[in-house]
């Protein structure tokens, strides 16, 4: 009798947790196949299972839109909130007072960041809360099936023809002028780009800001459209190849050649390796950073990687001042003042 | 010239009307001059009413003594003080027959009127001989200079005086030598000026005050959030709830921070917008913290879309709404109930809220405590309904016990709790009503167990916090959400019954209106109407208010808004044959209702034949 082997399959790789990739995995996704906010789902994922960061240490904030729905789909271990239209930056600011040790990954759309909630968005970064914060930038609003969003392109079309007129807000320019300590932009195709990028963002202290183009193959494909896979394919430069040495595994150096490359420290030690490309750029100059959105703009490029990092400011709960520990763990007796106190205020009123 | 009034004293029982500029430093002065009174052991009470203005505009403060400990606002004024050119004549006006105006020299007013006892004080002149002071300083302390001319006339010990700007300025000398001084200058002009003066109106020493503290309401809240242990407030300013978070804020610096390392066991953040607050309060309130944001009106309803996603998705907040009048450009500075079915169902969908009413600064101290608890053994938002009058104007009180109750978490499964279930074979499910009292139980992001998170979102979940479209199991989230505030009933503060058993008629009142319902009600009796009086203390009501009415042949709805807001929700409440008891006794003309506008108003109804002296305030109207 013929017997069939099955063949072993291969271990399965644990990261420095013992975690496997299936627990940084959430429900099934409900997006129109080959949605770009999947692709980003997907990096997600990558990003949190190779960085080894604890699922039940991270808290899931997002507004309203299909890119907003895409924290159910990845680490379901998570706590996750999905609230109202364009206010996740003040979950994110929340949840951050409440629990400090809890890394936070907040999702947004165009719509939900550029339009509804771009107060919002700056005052998030003006505070600096620690937060990675992507948006899932498709110029189109795809839950609402398809109207202009505030970062629909000068020229750019709707699918029924209509040219938009009006200048986009550039979410990455305004981060860099609001004094944000980490700007990227990436595309949701470039997955090796939008993983180390994702990564850096783990290791950052501060707001992170991940404008990531991300095409809505229902609404905004076609070729008249200035965010359609083709269209951003074409037009893409990237500033660097990006690498990540983890802080954990300083070991696992890359290969370098001298030169060539670009080091920058992130906050808790982790590195992060750019090789150039065309031109020496430097993430850590603010005017250059400034400097090179606006030639991007003038000569219709999409310009991606790091543009911008500053690990020097402090986030939000250290300006706060706050104990250590999370003040939601806090018992009631480091809460609620002794007697004394009480008598104390009473006498000053009396 | 002021007359020798031979007519007997009257002792204790008037108010004094202090009318100034906005931004002059009247406020310390006044406050001197009501501190006195109350340190004198006489029942006292201050009420601000100031425009919308920081500089400029005119101002009144009005102090009432009150042997019979009456701390209502009362409108009858007998001693004015005039140092307003702007309102002067109006203000003199109104003052009512035989009645004493102590006004500024240049106002020239003792030959407006021959009906009144004037005092003319030249207040300028008096202080300019002060040396070393700006023109500045001068003012302030020419307001100061009143303060020692009522002192005078009223009977007032100036040690007391003393005493309170000792208080004022913290125990600097130089200060308080400086305002005595500007203060005995009146004290000397009126001796020298007018030696024969005597007024009808005298301030004599009781025992009534001894060991009571006076404070507004916005502070009484501050200390109550302080005890109940809030760690996250999110805020954005707005006249008359700022001073509520700021005085937070003062507590907090002294008494939150961890004797070791300096650090602070709270955060208050100063949002973009009350919409902010409000996600800001929701988010850290569903990661576990007791968190609560302070508005007025206009944020409330920027908080609109938030407060229903809270009470969807389930997640504690407290919501302090220190209610003012109408929109920015109504009047900001003046007090109402109106905001009350706003709140009441703010939001989309079928949203009720737990609110709850405090009617005196005790309660405001001892219902924010009550609205953590509610928070979070509800897990929804709690709203707390002050109003400009209680937050931001002086009340006297008792002092302040201290909580005896623990904090309640509310339901909230720990690891070990999800590893129990796990290890009998069960699982945690976010909105599964465990215990049939429509609150589910639910865990803190950062739970270390496996299956011990979820994913939150509005109404379209099942059970197990899956997301839901189907019409049984939204349905089910409706019903049980009902069931839930069905069970709030009994565990929000229950209403408080004045007065009976036996009453010819019901009063219904809630908030500041308490104080000048009890004073209504004396006057009722003195008239023989016996009354019986249930105060309102949080929505939804408790089946005692049904009983309540039932009881009673009439019952007035007494209310500071247009639209009887409080009688509309009753009648949602009460079944049909009990509505038809209820008779709305209205005041909305943005000051402080007062008892004898309810007593006229009750009266009216009661004896229609009897015609009652005095006619009706202006804003209150009776309705039935
Ligand atoms: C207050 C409010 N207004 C409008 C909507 C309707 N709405 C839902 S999603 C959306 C736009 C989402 O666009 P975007 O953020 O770009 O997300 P996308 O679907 O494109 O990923 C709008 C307008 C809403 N949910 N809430
Ligand atoms: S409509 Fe557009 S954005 Fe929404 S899921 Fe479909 S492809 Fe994605
Ligand atoms: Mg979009």
């Amino acid at each position: 009798m013929a017997t069939t082997v099955t063949p072993k399959p291969p271990a399965e790789k644990k990261n420095r947790l013992g975690l496997t990739r299936e627990a940084y995995t959430g429900g099934k996704s409900t997006l129109c196949s080959g949605c770009g906010h999947d692709s980003i789902t997907a990096q997600i994922i990558q990003a949190f299972f190779e960085t080894g960061v604890d699922p039940k240490n991270v808290v899931k904030v997002s507004g309203i839109g299909c890119s907003s729905k895409t924290p159910a789909y990845f680490l379901g271990q998570a706590h996750g909130i999905n609230a109202v239209h364009g206010r996740m930056p003040s979950l994110a600011t929340g949840a951050n007072a409440a629990n400090r040790k809890l890394k936070c990954i907040g999702v947004s759309g165009d719509g939900d960041t550029a339009s509804i909630g771009l107060g919002q968005f700056c005052h998030l970064i003006r505070r600096n809360v620690e937060v990675i914060y992507i948006i899932e930038n498709n110029g189109v609003y795809g839950l609402t099936k398809g109207q202009f969003s505030a970062t629909a392109d000068m020229g750019t079309a709707h699918k029924k023809g209509e040219i938009n007129e009006m200048p986009p807000v550039d979410c990455c320019g305004l981060a860099v002028e609001l004094g944000c300590g980490f700007v990227a932009r990436s595309f949701s195709a470039d997955f090796k780009q939008l993983k180390a990028l994702l990564e850096a963002a783990i290791h950052h202290n501060g707001t992170a800001v991940l404008d990531v183009v991300s095409p809505c193959v229902t609404f905004n494909n076609h070729p008249a459209s200035t965010k359609s896979y083709k269209y951003s394919k074409d037009h893409e430069i990237p500033l660097h190849d990006i690498d990540i040495i983890p802080h954990f595994e300083p070991q696992a150096e890359i290969h370098i050649e001298p030169g060539t490359t670009r080091e920058v420290e992130l906050y808790d030690g982790a590195k992060i390796v750019l090789k150039k490309l065309e031109e020496d750029y430097d993430p850590t100059n603010r005017a250059q950073a400034t400097q090179s959105i606006e030639r991007s703009r003038q000569a219709g490029q999409f310009l991606t990687g790091l543009i911008y990092l500053d690990t020097a400011r402090r986030s939000y709960v250290d300006q706060l001042h706050l104990v250590d520990e999370p003040l939601a763990n806090l018992p009631q007796s480091r809460l609620r003042p002794d007697p004394k106190a009480l008598d104390e205020i009473m006498d000053s009123l009396k | 010239m002021p007359s020798e009034n031979s007519q007997t004293p009257n002792v204790n029982d008037f108010s004094i009307h202090v009318a100034t500029i906005n931004g002059s430093g009247s406020q310390t002065s006044n406050n001197v001059l009501m501190r006195t009174i109350f340190q004198m052991g006489v029942p006292v009470s201050g009420k601000n009413l100031f425009p919308s203005n920081i500089q400029g505009l005119p101002t009144w403060f009005t102090i009432r003594a009150s042997k019979h400990g009456y701390i209502a606002r009362r409108k009858e004024v007998e001693v004015l003080v005039c140092m307003n050119p702007e309102t002067a004549l109006d203000d003199l006006k109104a003052l009512p027959p035989n009645r004493v105006c102590i006004y500024d020299a240049p106002l020239k007013l003792s030959n407006k009127r021959t009906d009144c006892t004037f005092f003319e004080i030249p207040f300028a002149r008096l202080v300019a001989e002060i040396p070393e002071t700006d023109a500045r300083l001068k003012k302030l302390l020419a307001n100061m200079c009143y303060v020692g001319v009522a002192a005078e006339l009223l009977g007032l010990d100036l040690a007391e005086s003393e005493k309170a700007l000792m208080k004022h300025f913290k125990g600097k000398t130089k200060p308080v030598a400086l305002n005595m001084k500007a203060l005995n200058l009146g004290v000397d002009y009126v001796r020298k000026t007018y030696p024969k003066a005597q007024v009808p109106y005298r301030i004599e020493r009781m025992n009534a005050t001894g060991g009571k503290i006076i404070v507004d309401g916005n502070m009484a809240c501050a200390i109550g959030a302080l005890m109940a242990g809030c760690s996250v407030i999110a805020w954005y300013p707005i006249t008359p709830s700022s001073s509520l978070v700021e005085s937070f804020i003062d507590l907090a610096k002294k008494y939150r921070h961890d004797p070791q390392t300096g650090k602070a066991t709270y955060a208050v953040i100063q949002a973009e917008d009350e919409l902010a607050s409000l996600g800001m309060v929701l988010s850290a309130g569903w990661a576990g913290a007791r968190a609560m944001t302070s508005t007025s009106g206009p944020g409330i309803s920027l908080m609109a879309e938030f407060a229903g996603f809270g009470y969807y998705a389930e997640v504690p907040a407290v919501i302090v709404d220190v209610q003012r009048v109408g929109p920015s450009t109504g009047l900001p500075t003046r007090t109402q109930q109106a905001d009350l079915l706003e709140v009441a169902y703010l939001s989309h969908g079928d949203t009720k809220h737990i609110a709850l009413l405090p009617g005196t600064v005790e309660e405001c101290y001892s219902m924010m405590q009550d609205a953590f608890d509610l928070a979070e053994r509800f897990q929804t938002p709690v709203f707390v309904l002050s109003d400009l009058d209680l937050g931001m104007n002086n009340w006297m009180a008792d002092p302040f016990p201290y909580p005896t109750k623990d904090f309640d978490r509310g339901k909230v499964y720990t690891d070990a709790d999800i590893e129990k279930l796990r290890a009998a074979g069960k699982k945690f499910e976010r909105y599964r009503d465990v215990e049939s009292d429509g609150i589910p139980w639910r865990t803190l992001p950062g739970n270390p167990e496996e299956g011990g998170s979820y994913f939150t979102r509005g109404s379209g979940h099942d059970e197990a916090a899956r997301y839901t479209e189907r019409p049984e199991e939204y349905q089910r989230v409706m019903d049980r959400l009902a069931r839930k505030y069905e069970t709030a009933r009994e565990w929000v503060p229950k209403p408080e019954l004045t007065g009976g058993p036996v009453a010819d008629i019901g009063i219904i009142a809630f908030g500041s209106s308490h104080t000048p319902v009890l004073e209504a009600m004396d006057q009722l009796s003195a008239d023989g109407i016996r009354t019986a009086y249930l105060r309102l203390r949080a929505l939804p009501f408790h089946r005692s208010v049904q009983e309540f009415v039932a009881l009673h042949p009439r019952v007035y709805v007494v209310e500071q808004n247009r639209d009887a807001q409080m009688l509309k929700l009753l009648k949602a409440d009460l079944p049909a044959e009990l509505c038809t008891r209820l008779r709305s006794i209205l005041h909305y003309d943005g000051l402080p209702v007062y008892a004898d506008a309810i007593h006229e108003g009750i009266k009216r109804m009661e004896v229609p034949q009897r015609v009652v002296s005095g006619g009706k305030g202006p804003g209150t109207r009776g309705e039935e």
